[in-house]
């Protein structure tokens, strides 16, 4: 990490959140003694701004003083191995509700810098039968509990957590492509090329729970977004979904919640008769989908009247 | 009268110096190896991005390589083991030739393996972070095992041979050579001793090999079989893989007979009896072969499961039909239609039924291999079009024709340093003739 950004931690976390000592100590500093050179630089504005301290005490601070509070640091390479204990992360995919937006696609590729042209959330036209009604089928990494990908890995890049999710190490993938192979779903992709990512993306230390930054030769895919999971946020497909077509959740607490509605998760799969997509495979996915009843939108495949009208 | 015809022999199977169309061979193979090292290079700069290799079709013709590679490499314990533990005398002129396109081929087999690799620069993963459980770490195994194992039932019955060459020093020339044959083998004396420990070595790697042999091809199979795709997913695999490798394998023994025969002048060795016999096998193993292959396609093509559909019908009359059915020819019907009769197991009909094979169990491993890709459970959605299609680049052909060339350019090289026929063993075979 630079350092004036450890310095810069290091005076908010005097002023402001003293929760953040522990990451202080480990520069072997006080944190709580205010940098020489930050004091010197930053011109007090004469306007106060009242604020409530972590142990209940309004305090006052001047205005000049306040600075964004940097990201948590990632988590051990580890940890994030370990998962979050105590969870079990669940998704439902409302397929009643989908127009394929692919807002989810969109949010996923942008927050995980993914090479342009390649998704991790794809969007599948479907219909199962010639007289049955298509339907769109979006679908994330399925996150399966007896996972063929992490069976097949020769190094242990990809691994199943103890929260359910299924992740990647791209510091240890060496690129053979096996788990490629082996998922049914189609879900993984690879980097064929160098991402040519900005610079403060690409020199980030990668992390297996932020899936980013991506490299070249290595294996990607939907990571359930847990870093989000861990600010007690939702992955940023739900977020961008603007008909809350995916839910997200614990298994263990029983709910889901696609931002603006929640349900209790049994409940919600039960009464909509939620199924998992290739049951016979035996891989039990944790994604479920609710069949494509009483849709909100009508079925419309642009880029098939396209090819339509031109022919 | 014995004397001089064991002089007649070592004079006929001493190593010779590469003549004009040796050289020319030798800088033909050299020109693909140095074309296949720079795409290479290009590939390591550039990445995996040079290849036609997208996220459906991830597996390309360098794995197909790598299984023809391996595919071929079987052929070593087939003719040195299996035929040496069956008393089938006849072989004996063609073990080494057999050993040594299973060094080379499985040395290939290797090199494209990393090849393929996306990150090869973390190839110590594998023994640092190595799970068990992995069909690929298996195979890493296996095929470790089965180079040296190989390396030495090759390096056992060259040990008199070497004594020869050192007693023949002027013939073989090139001082570097004799130095060489002096740190492999001078401690060899033919003393009864040390020739009773390597026939009995010999012997416990002959038995050794055939286990191996089974392995290496049957967990290459499973690098597809454990899989779900359609196509893949089949327990009839190994037996499929074990049965078309020998069958390759077989196939190439016979051209390169054929070519030590005629760049050599070794008719009084490798004698049309010998073609006459390796036909016959090739007819078994063919048959064989395709036994497999009606098992493989056959079955689930009565059931035309939805998601086998699409797969098998691409195959026999869809996009593939050309490349399948000129593979089952080639490979198995043809060869078989030349090999059946007598005179089709004349060298020159039995060379160019191997050539046949050899070509047409290349494409069949593309077939394995590719195809299968193209048809995924869940139809190819939001990918660039380029991406629903596979034809090789130029670097992928580069470097598959290079390591096909650099496993030649290996086993003429060894031609060039080492009798290709054993000396002393075919010596001492004329001698117990004789005393019969």
């Amino acid at each position: 990490m630079k350092t004036n950004d450890t310095s810069r931690r290091e005076f908010i976390s005097a002023t402001l959140l003293a929760g953040l000592a522990v990451t202080g100590c480990s520069t072997g500093k006080n944190p709580f003694e205010p940098d020489a050179a930050t004091i010197e630089t930053v011109k007090p504005s004469g306007e106060m701004i009242k604020l409530l301290s972590v142990d209940g005490e309004v305090i006052e601070v001047d205005k000049a003083f306040l600075k964004p509070v940097p990201s948590l640091p990632q988590v051990s390479n580890e940890l994030a191995r370990q998962g979050i204990p105590g969870k079990k992360f669940v998704m439902v995919i409302d397929l009643s509700r989908c127009k394929s937006l692919k807002k989810c696609q969109s949010a996923c590729n942008h927050m995980h810098s993914i090479h342009p042209g390649q998704n991790w959330i794809k969007v599948y036209p479907q219909q199962e039968a010639e007289h049955t009604a298509p339907y769109w089928q979006p679908t994330t990494c399925m996150h399966c509990d007896e996972p063929p990908c992490v069976k097949v890995c020769p190094v242990d890049a990809t691994f199943k957590r103890q929260d359910g999710i299924v992740l990647i190490d791209s510091d240890r993938c060496i690129g053979c492509r096996f788990c490629m192979a082996a998922c049914p779903y189609s879900t993984r992709v690879f980097n064929w090329e160098d991402l040519n990512l900005p610079k403060e993306i690409a020199d980030k230390p990668y992390s297996c729970e932020t899936s980013v930054p991506q490299k070249k030769g290595t294996v990607g895919k939907c990571d359930f977004c847990p870093d989000m999971a861990r600010k007690g946020e939702l992955p940023h497909c739900v977020s961008a979904c603007p008909n809350g077509v995916f839910m997200f959740g614990d298994m263990i607490e029983d709910s889901v919640t696609n931002g603006s509605e929640t349900f209790r998760f049994s409940e919600l799969v039960r009464d909509k008769a939620g199924y998992r997509l290739m049951e016979d495979l035996g891989t039990k996915p944790s994604v479920y989908y609710l069949p494509p009843v009483n849709r909100n939108f009508p079925f419309e495949n642009k880029s098939e009247t396209e090819e339509n009208k031109k022919s | 009268m014995e004397s001089l015809a064991k002089q007649q022999i070592i004079e006929d199977l001493l190593p010779q110096k590469f003549g004009k169309a040796g050289k020319i061979w030798v800088g033909i193979l050299l020109a693909f190896c140095a074309l296949g090292f720079v795409a290479y290079c290009l590939q390591l700069k550039n990445g995996l991005v040079v290849t036609a290799m997208r996220d459906y079709v991830s597996w390309g013709i360098y794995i197909s390589n790598f299984v023809f590679f391996v595919a071929i490499s079987l052929v070593g314990s087939l003719i040195t083991a299996v035929l040496r533990l069956t008393q089938a005398k006849w072989s004996t002129p063609l073990t080494r030739i057999a050993e040594i396109i299973a060094v080379s081929a499985i040395t290939f087999a290797s090199i494209i393996i990393v090849v393929d690799m996306g990150r090869p620069d973390r190839f110590y993963n594998l023994f640092l972070h190595g799970r068990l459980q992995s069909p690929i770490v298996w195979d890493v195994i296996v095929i470790t095992t089965y180079f040296f194992v190989s390396i030495l039932l090759l390096y056992f019955p060259l040990l008199p041979d070497m004594a020869i060459m050192m007693k023949h020093k002027d013939v073989t020339g090139m001082p570097w050579l004799n130095k060489m044959y002096t740190f492999l083998g001078s401690f060899w004396k033919n003393t009864a001793g040390q020739i009773h420990i390597s026939e009995k070595a010999i012997n416990i790697l002959s038995i050794t090999i055939i286990p191996v042999a089974f392995a290496i091809h049957t967990v290459t199979s499973w690098l597809f079989a454990t899989t779900y795709r359609p196509g893949w997913d089949s327990t009839n695999f190994g037996a499929y893989f074990i049965s078309g490798a020998f069958l390759v394998g077989a196939g190439a023994v016979v051209v390169a007979m054929y070519v030590f025969r005629r760049s050599y002048k070794l008719e009084n060795y490798i004698k049309d009896e010998h073609f006459d016999k390796m036909g016959k096998v090739l007819v078994l193993l063919a048959l064989l072969y395709l036994y497999f292959n009606v098992n493989e396609f056959l079955v689930p093509a009565f059931k035309m499961k939805k998601s086998e559909e699409e797969h098998l019908m691409g195959l026999f009359t869809g996009e593939f039909a050309i490349v399948f059915w000129f593979a089952i020819s080639t490979a198995m019907l043809i060869p078989i239609l030349i090999l059946i009769t007598k005179k089709g197991r004349k060298p020159f009909p039995a060379f160019i039924a191997g050539i046949l094979v050899v070509i047409g169990s290349w494409f069949k491993r593309y077939l394995i291999v590719t195809p299968t890709l193209l048809h995924p459970f869940l139809p190819m959605t939001d990918v660039p079009e380029v991406y629903k299609h596979y034809f090789p680049t130029w670097q992928e052909w580069s470097i598959a024709l290079g390591s096909l060339a650099g496993a030649l350019l290996i086993i003429t090289i060894f031609a060039r340093i080492f009798p290709i026929i054993p000396i002393q063993e075919t010596i001492t075979e004329i001698e117990e003739h004789e005393q019969a």
